[in-house]
């Protein structure tokens, strides 16, 4: 798969939220938050349930306008609009899948390649890469949830984005398919932002993570560092233990 | 049996327009979740402008473009001026504002054109070839079953063979997703409307000329027998739409032949019933599909 070369142009400097905060109503979803992802990068951001990292990436993707913050892609202001999101070069995996049901796997992988005007060799190179080249002519409801995360990854991966959102793509996997998902996400040549609660994977395949919890952040660092990091393992990994 | 015969073809044709008529609601159905119930006003409101064009030009293919193009537009610009603006929590508000559109148009054609019927000429002749003394279709009739495959051809191709026709069938099964895959989900409602315009106008043209002929209200008992075709589909289904097109033009033939066409209404009503205790999703639906 040839790749644009965006990814690696030193003068950009990817995604960057500066100082967000969400409000819904009289509920602090998010508050503070501060994050960059430059390009080719992996960053991961972990906290418990309702810490607000889903909408985090809903920020990202138009879904939820900010109360308070500004966003940069590349250095310039970003107004997220969700069907603008594929003409940046961003591309977002769904919590619930969310591939069409009515359409095959191939359609669904070519309505993520319509847009940039892909040829459809592209919605194959993309099957491919993620392994249900076979399951290309099934309906997506017939298929087992694995299989259907794995399609939705390839109809993300189809446009070639630059920065890939990826929202808890370890749910509801076995072990050996989280393995399997960390080695192609750490294949991956564009940056990807990762919401996940596998502590295992976001370790394995993150540069950089970031710490929310009830949607401060609490921690930002190498795994390594976070791992250590006292507040993290009261906020969460204690927790979890 | 030549009666038989005669009223088998007779039903073909007039089912090959209610099918056309139905699957240009289930067009909309698909992708809004509203039943377009002003698309036999849009219809007869192009076909008006239709043969405007043509007593004026004396041309009737140009009037018959003029009101299929005027369809296309008069469906893009309902979407975009009206339907947009509707509130779409519930699908009852577009149901509403669809029966209000009804209103409005037929008060319009009325203010405009009068309440009393015009001829409505067709391009071919009406009288039946006879082949060993039965008669079979007409010219007309051959129109009417090339238009209605052509138009039914067309959209299958769109929808299965065209990136544009994979894109509106995105955005009818997942709005959200589909904007964030890029898809211009707004740009596919309004083209939805325009091309389900577009054939509900053609379909005008079709059945105009064999019904008493224009009036703003001549399109009404069309609209209830293709809206029938349509449920009897599954509201959901483009095959089921043809298919129940064909079985409620057939109805009404047999039923008006043998029993008088009085009792016509009727027997739609009655098949409506069968087909909604039967089989409430209709004969074709995918509805189970749809909610995955």
């Amino acid at each position: 798969m040839t790749r644009p070369a965006p990814a690696t142009d030193p003068d950009s400097d990817g995604l960057s939220l500066h100082r967000i905060g969400v409000r819904f109503g009289g509920l602090v979803a998010l508050d503070d938050v501060s994050l960059r992802v430059p390009p080719g990068r992996t960053v991961g951001v972990i906290g418990p349930n309702g810490a607000g990292k889903t909408t985090l990436f809903n920020v990202v993707c138009g879904f939820v306008t900010p109360t308070t913050g500004t966003i940069t892609l590349d250095g310039r202001a970003l107004r997220p609009r969700p069907h603008r999101l594929a003409r940046l070069g961003i591309a977002r995996t769904l919590q619930g899948v969310g591939l069409f049901g009515g359409l095959t796997v191939l359609e669904n992988v070519m309505v993520g390649a319509e847009h940039a005007g892909r040829r459809p060799e592209s919605a194959w190179e993309a099957l491919e890469r993620c392994g249900v080249t076979p399951q290309a002519h099934a309906l997506p409801g017939g298929l087992p949830y694995a299989v259907r995360k794995r399609v939705a990854l390839a109809r993300a991966l189809v446009a070639q984005p630059r920065l890939l959102l990826l929202d808890e793509p370890a749910g509801g996997l076995g072990a050996d398919e989280i393995a399997e998902l960390g080695e192609l996400i750490t294949g991956l040549p564009c940056a990807v932002l990762l919401v996940e609660h596998h502590m295992d994977l976001v370790m394995a395949v993150c540069d950089e993570i970031l710490v929310l919890d009830f949607g401060k952040p609490v921690a930002h660092g190498t795994p390594a560092e976070i791992r250590t990091d006292q507040a993290v393992v009261d906020a969460y990994l204690g927790a979890a233990a | 049996m030549d009666r038989f015969v005669f009223l088998t073809f007779d039903g073909l044709s007039r089912g090959a327009v209610y099918a056309a008529f139905a699957l240009a609601l289930v067009l909309i159905w698909r992708a809004t979740r509203i039943v377009n119930f002003a698309q036999g006003a849009m219809a007869v409101a192009t076909a008006y402008v239709g043969y405007s064009v043509s007593a004026a030009t004396g041309s009737y293919w140009l009037g018959f473009a003029v009101a299929v193009l005027g369809g296309l537009l008069l469906g893009a610009v309902t979407e975009r001026v009206v339907m947009r603006l509707v509130d779409h929590s519930s699908h009852l508000n577009g149901v509403v504002v669809a029966l209000g559109l009804v209103l409005v148009i037929q008060g319009v054609l009325g203010m405009i054109y009068g309440n009393e019927f015009r001829p409505a000429e067709a391009p071919f002749s009406r009288e039946a070839f006879t082949v060993g003394g039965i008669a079979l279709l007409s010219r007309f009739d051959l129109f009417v079953f090339g238009a209605v495959f052509l138009v039914v051809a067309l959209l299958v191709v769109l929808f299965t063979r065209t990136s544009v026709g994979l894109r509106m069938r995105a955005s009818a099964f997942a709005p959200d997703v589909s904007r964030l895959l890029g898809v211009n989900v707004g740009g596919m409602l309004t083209l939805g409307w325009a091309l389900a315009a577009a054939v509900g106008s053609l379909a005008g043209m079709l059945v105009l000329p064999t019904e008493l002929g224009l009036h703003p209200n001549a399109m009404d008992i069309v609209f209830v027998s293709s809206f029938t075709a349509a449920v009897v589909g599954g509201l959901d289904s483009a095959v089921g739409a043809v298919a129940g097109g064909l079985i409620v033009g057939l109805l009404l033939s047999y039923v008006s032949g043998y029993l008088g066409a009085t009792v016509a209404p009727i027997a739609v009503l009655l098949l409506l019933v069968v087909v909604l205790l039967g089989r409430p999703g209709g004969l074709f639906s995918r509805s189970a599909a749809r909610a995955v």
